[in-house]
């Protein structure tokens, strides 16, 4: 009936935010949610399990904050000029998931927040090679990162 | 229907322009840093600063603005925030491994390599 409950379910909210909220749109964004979750179904693409998914507002609470506090750090590096020390350098960061969407939503999560860059993931080693702007300390990021959105992440998809 | 202008309450005026000046301000500032960091990875974390809190702070101001004129809500603006946030990734790792790839091609010794396991520094 609902291959893809959370799809249908965003949709069927998009919907509604832009076409606004009314029991015929509710209707008619049902119909669209439900079209789009069996056309994605034919796909046959992995479904993500969100194991505990009352974690993510949590986790969207620790991002906001964190992209708040590196937007006004990366400001700040960027206004000073060249009279701040250059201090940006790349890290390898060893990750415990192998899950794509875990590593999708951690993609999404450091490319965001400014001062931290995604570029490439390797499968083999299991490792995510970053470049950050302010580099003070390899294991300091390394373990801020794990113990910010690595814990939650597997909590939550694995 | 708006309601005119002289009638927006003060607290509703102090917030959005709050908002839209702090959106703007990081973005123009993003702009800027993308002009003139020095190398191609800096330059990379420069615009993020107007597709975070760039976005954020105009689409907040804008939420404001039109829930008040209009007095009912209108949050629709979090689609283009969703939106901005899940595809920047898809430009940005697309550049970064193209740069990568160059500079590796071109045996860069400031770029790590694939195996190297150890956090390395820019040199200045």
């Amino acid at each position: 009936m609902l291959p893809f409950p959370i799809l249908t379910f965003c949709l069927m909210i998009m919907w509604m935010l832009l076409n606004g909220f009314t029991l015929g749109h509710l209707i008619l964004g049902s119909l669209v949610g439900f079209v789009a979750g069996w056309a994605l179904a034919s796909l046959r693409p992995e479904k993500p399990r969100l194991k505990k998914w009352y974690l993510l507002p949590k986790l969207a609470a620790i991002v906001i904050v964190d992209i708040v506090r590196s937007n006004f750090s990366v400001a700040r590096l960027i206004v000073m000029g060249k009279k701040r020390p250059n201090s940006s350098g790349f890290i390898l960061l060893p990750v415990q998931t192998e899950n794509p969407f875990a590593l999708a939503v951690l993609a999404v999560i450091l490319t965001s927040t400014p001062g931290s860059a995604w570029l490439e993931y390797d499968s083999r080693n299991k490792t995510v090679l970053l470049h950050v702007l302010d580099f003070i300390d390899r294991d300091e990021w390394v373990a801020m990162i794990k113990n910010r959105y690595e814990v939650l992440l597997l909590e939550i998809f694995e | 229907m708006m309601q005119p202008i002289s009638d927006f309450p003060l607290w509703a005026a102090i917030a959005v322009a709050v908002f839209l000046l702090l959106g703007a301000i990081l973005t123009l500032i993003g702009t800027i840093g993308f002009l003139r960091l020095p190398s191609f990875y800096e330059r990379l974390h420069a615009p993020t600063l107007g597709t975070s809190w760039g976005v954020g702070g105009t689409m907040v101001a804008s939420m404001i603005f039109f829930t008040v004129g209009t007095e009912r809500y209108v949050i629709h603006e979090i689609l283009i925030g969703v939106f901005v946030t899940v595809t920047t990734p898809i430009t940005f790792m697309l550049l970064a491994r193209a740069a990568l790839h160059r500079d590796r091609a071109e045996g860069d010794q400031q770029v790590p390599h694939k195996m190297d396991l150890g956090g390395t520094r820019d040199a200045d």
